[in-house]
């Protein structure tokens, strides 16, 4: 049971009388590429923002990183990374002054912070740019340092918010690259995406619709289950009959 | 022209669907009137008054009399002439005084009137306003009592001098203050906010890309805002009459044709604002650096003007708020009518004319 | 006559320093469904905006149905439909409002061209009494396609409609694309998703501000230069590593559960001979083809062949 990072039982949250989420129950085991889909609406953010503490549930039960999503959230933000499309590095501070930023609320020592910043700034190949402001970067570099930026602090798990939204197919690849590599070195990966191809990177994948988890299982069982060619597919037939669309 | 009633409409539903924007708006207004009605009456009691009698009469004994008796003030007949009035104001021993001129008696009883001097401390606006009514409800009693047997009526003309603040910056000079302050905050930061929204929201690549006349944009932004600016104005006015007595003495269709002229002149500046800023946020701090700061410190109504240096003295006369407080104040407090306002209307009508024209021709009618 | 035309564009900002559109030339003829192919930052936005007249451009000539979007951009306005990348309604004024607000500011009533929206209008009819801004992405989306039709223009520029929204919805989506062109409005519209672009009818390939190719998606297709296998083993990113270090070996691209892979040499490559090495490293459930290539093999092949051109 060690091995098991995240489990969700009958987890539930309501806002007045919609349920957002509704009952779902999943594991997410260590080192895992763990799929989260759905359409708008299905309750994915809704459910990522109660496992990285950020919204308690109304009822069900649920651990991240072995801490209680009721009581320690504030161990469970300890001990992940989180990265979204919309929100991930300052774009006015420097590539170095952001790495600083974010070693230092995870509350790294300033000489371990200086140690994994060279390391970082080097096997990025940002080394010309390192006292650059992020804005000035292209987005495929921007959001692989926030990845980098994310996993700085050798969280158990790392969040992932539609990382890849609208950068380029060789950037893209260049991404899932770096979450196979942190992956490989034991941080289990919990990502949304709306790229299907990139479901099928993903060991397991859950298929959320209308708040409940319709589907929950490796791209290639899906695919011969739905008797599907592409996980777009698989993801078409169960999304289809969704019933509600509101974000 | 219908495209412009709908576009107007349709900042109305902005506005009125923004409740807390809208309660700011009108909030603003009752809040500082209530605060500055309420903190600046004050009740004087046992105030002690420094009497001059030059001239000994009855007449003068009368009077002093008449304010020994009532419960508001202690006379002090120590001092002998203006000179140690001056120094007892100096010292602060003193607050207020009267004085009687050589012959008071005289000439009330020859010529049928006769001048007083009333003199108070203009650090203490308030109280300073207070003792010049007091006294002068006692005068006028004075004057019905002796003239009620007689056939000439009396009339004793007070001479009110105040020290260190001649302006006499007080309880009624406020409400002038919060109008022109509330237009200010309204028109100005509310109107470029709006505008700014749109660029915000994306909003505005839509409207650039239509055949809708940008200039249009900017009327139709502006349209909502006068009206509501006109409502708020209203409100002070109403407030200002029931909640504080204030009596309006000037004509009340002037009133709202200065007010008028003056928000657009507010609304002017806020496009201004809209047009070289794309943030909400800078258009708002802008608005409160720029312009309601100014207002503050150079309207007249929280520091006197004529206190000021030279420079700051130029600087406020930039202030279109300065001209529209002076304006309101002759219309409201003194009841002036056009003929005395003309050249502040004109300064502010020129100003309006400038900031509307660079409003109009900084326009973008493209992005960036 | 071409719809669009844009002449030798070029676009920087900054004063110079960001170059977002590099000497971009392009036609549209009227009726087509042509797509802009590309990911963020590649300078589709700012195509957009020079030929709905919003930015002007550096260098260059653009002309929208014979107008130029400089001189003529009054003309233009009246005659394109514009829906920019970031949801631009009005999210406090509700569906009907919105769609009222904007009819009338281009001079006409919803009733006029209803025919056109109907098909669109009737799925979000049951929310006009709904903001837009409570609207889901899917929704909103529906309700700006309307917003920008509502005058019948001639040409349509669609500026990612389909970001963030989900795989559902882009369908639908599509769907609705295909009936509008059908009644002669000729569409132009960009998409950083490579899959959808073989459903126009012909599509600019863009990165970095420039155009890589522009074709009917088939013909990019065709024109992909060499010989593409797709490679499946039961651990991708170990037989991706793998390949990696394979000198043979051109590229090499995770495609869901396949690595498409190419070959620096063109020589025919034994398939089962492969199969046998890969499985001789250990690799498990090998399984090896040859397929066709797809947009997004075209695209990564251009970008690269861009990369190495570069000194």
């Amino acid at each position: 049971m060690n091995d098991k990072v995240i489990i969700c039982e009958e987890l539930t949250k309501r806002f007045g009388d919609f349920i957002a989420v509704n009952h779902i129950s999943f594991d997410v085991r260590k080192g895992e590429i763990f799929g989260f889909l759905g359409a708008n609406g299905a309750g994915k953010t809704t459910a990522m923002r109660i496992l990285c503490g950020l919204s308690f549930p109304t009822s069900g039960k649920a651990t991240v990183a072995g801490f209680d999503v009721y009581k320690q959230q504030e161990s469970i933000k300890k001990n992940i990374g989180y990265m979204s499309q919309k929100f991930s590095l300052y774009e006015n501070l420097t590539v170095v002054e952001n790495i600083e930023f974010f070693g230092g609320v995870y509350g790294l020592s300033s000489a371990e912070i200086r140690r994994r910043s060279d390391r970082l700034v080097n096997k990025l190949g940002l080394t010309q740019e390192a006292r650059k402001l992020v804005r000035s970067l292209p987005l495929g570099w921007k959001q692989k340092l926030a990845f980098s930026v994310a996993i700085f602090h050798d969280p158990q798990i790392v969040f992932l918010d539609e990382p890849t939204g609208g950068v380029d197919p060789i950037t893209r690849r260049q991404f899932w690259d770096m979450i196979y590599e942190a992956a490989a070195t034991g941080i289990t990966v919990f990502v949304t995406t709306h790229y299907m191809d990139e479901a099928e990177y993903c060991n397991r994948i859950t298929v959320m619709v209308d708040g409940k988890v319709e589907a929950l299982d490796t791209p290639g069982n899906l695919k011969a289950r739905y008797q599907a060619a592409s996980m777009d597919e698989v993801f078409y037939q169960l999304a289809r009959g969704a019933k509600r669309s509101a974000d | 022209m219908k495209q412009l009633l709908v576009f107007i409409r349709k900042e109305f539903y902005h506005v009125f669907r923004d409740k807390r924007t809208l309660l700011i708006m009108f909030g603003l207004p009752v809040v500082q009137i209530v605060l500055f009605g309420f903190a600046l009456t004050s009740e004087v009691k046992n105030i002690t008054l420094t009497v001059i009698d030059q001239a000994r009469d009855v007449n003068s004994a009368q009077i002093i009399n008449k304010i020994k008796s009532s419960s508001y003030f202690i006379v002090d007949e120590s001092a002998l002439n203006y000179d140690e009035v001056t120094i007892a104001f100096k010292k602060g021993s003193a607050k207020c005084a009267l004085i009687f001129p050589n012959g008071f008696g005289n000439d009330l009883q020859h010529t049928g009137e006769a001048p007083v001097q009333i003199i108070t401390d203009g650090s203490d606006p308030n109280m300073a306003k207070t003792v010049v009514n007091y006294l002068t409800a006692i005068l006028t009693a004075y004057q019905q009592e002796t003239s009620a047997g007689g056939q000439l009526p009396y009339r004793i003309i007070p001479e009110q001098r105040m020290l260190y603040n001649e302006e006499g910056n007080g309880s009624l000079n406020f409400i002038p203050g919060v109008m022109a302050l509330v237009l200010m905050l309204v028109c100005t930061a509310l109107t470029s906010v709006a505008v700014v929204r749109e660029k915000e929201l994306g909003t505005m690549e839509i409207l650039l890309v239509s055949p809708f006349k940008p200039l249009l944009v900017l009327l139709a932004k502006a349209v909502p805002y006068l009206a509501l600016s006109l409502a708020n104005f209203t409100l002070i006015l109403v407030m200002a009459v029931f909640v504080l007595d204030v009596e309006i003495k000037g004509s009340i269709l002037l009133l709202f044709l200065v007010s008028t002229l003056f928000i657009i002149a507010c609304l002017s500046i806020g496009l201004m604002i809209s047009n070289v800023t794309n943030s909400q946020q800078t258009a708002l701090l802008l608005s409160m650096m720029g312009m309601m700061i100014p207002t503050l410190i150079f309207t007249g109504f929280m520091f006197p003007l004529e206190n000021m240096p030279w420079i700051f003295r130029m600087i406020a006369n930039a202030v279109p708020s300065r001209w529209y407080f002076l304006i309101i104040k002759a219309v409201m407090l003194k009841g002036l009518g056009f003929s005395y306002i003309w050249k502040e209307m004109a300064v502010l009508l020129g100003m309006t004319l400038v900031a509307l024209s660079i409003a109009l021709k900084n326009f973008k009618i493209r992005l960036s | 006559m071409n719809a669009v035309v844009l002449d030798h564009i070029t676009k920087t900002y900054d004063a110079g320093k960001v170059l977002a559109v590099d000497d971009v030339s392009l036609q549209v003829a009227a009726g087509e469904l042509f797509g802009l192919i590309g990911p963020d930052g590649a300078g589709k936005t700012s195509i957009f905006r020079i030929l709905t007249t919003l930015l002007l451009p550096d260098k260059g000539h653009a002309a929208v149905n014979g107008l130029d979007c400089v001189k003529d951009y009054k003309a233009i306005r009246r005659s394109v439909g514009y829906m920019p990348g970031r949801f631009s309604l009005y999210q406090d004024l509700t569906v009907a409002e919105n769609l009222h607000f904007f009819a009338t500011l281009f001079g006409t009533t919803i009733e006029a061209n209803y025919s056109l929206i109907k098909d669109i209008y009737e799925q979000i009819k049951p929310f006009s009494g709904r903001r837009a801004g409570k609207l889901s992405g899917g929704m909103k989306q529906k309700l700006a396609l309307c917003c920008a039709l509502v005058h019948k223009p001639e040409v349509l520029f669609l500026d990612e409609p389909t970001t963030g929204v989900d795989a559902v919805s882009r369908k639908e989506f599509w769907e609705m694309l295909k009936t509008l062109k059908q009644q002669g409005i000729t569409i132009v519209v960009s998409t950083p998703y490579m899959d959808e672009a073989v459903l126009c009818e012909r599509i600019a390939l863009i990165q970095d501000g420039r155009i890589m190719s522009v074709d009917t998606p088939a013909k990019v297709v065709a024109a992909f230069p060499v010989k593409l296998y797709a490679v499946k083993a039961a651990d991708i990113y170990r037989l991706l590593t793998s390949l990696r270090g394979d000198n043979s070996i051109s590229s090499c691209y995770a495609f869901g559960e396949y690595v498409h892979v190419t070959f620096r040499d063109e020589a025919a490559h034994d398939l089962q001979a492969w199969q046998q090495t890969l499985a001789a490293q250990g690799h498990e459930q090998v399984e090896v083809k040859i397929i066709s290539p797809s947009i997004e093999d075209s695209f990564i092949r251009l970008m690269q062949e861009k990369q190495n051109a570069q000194p």
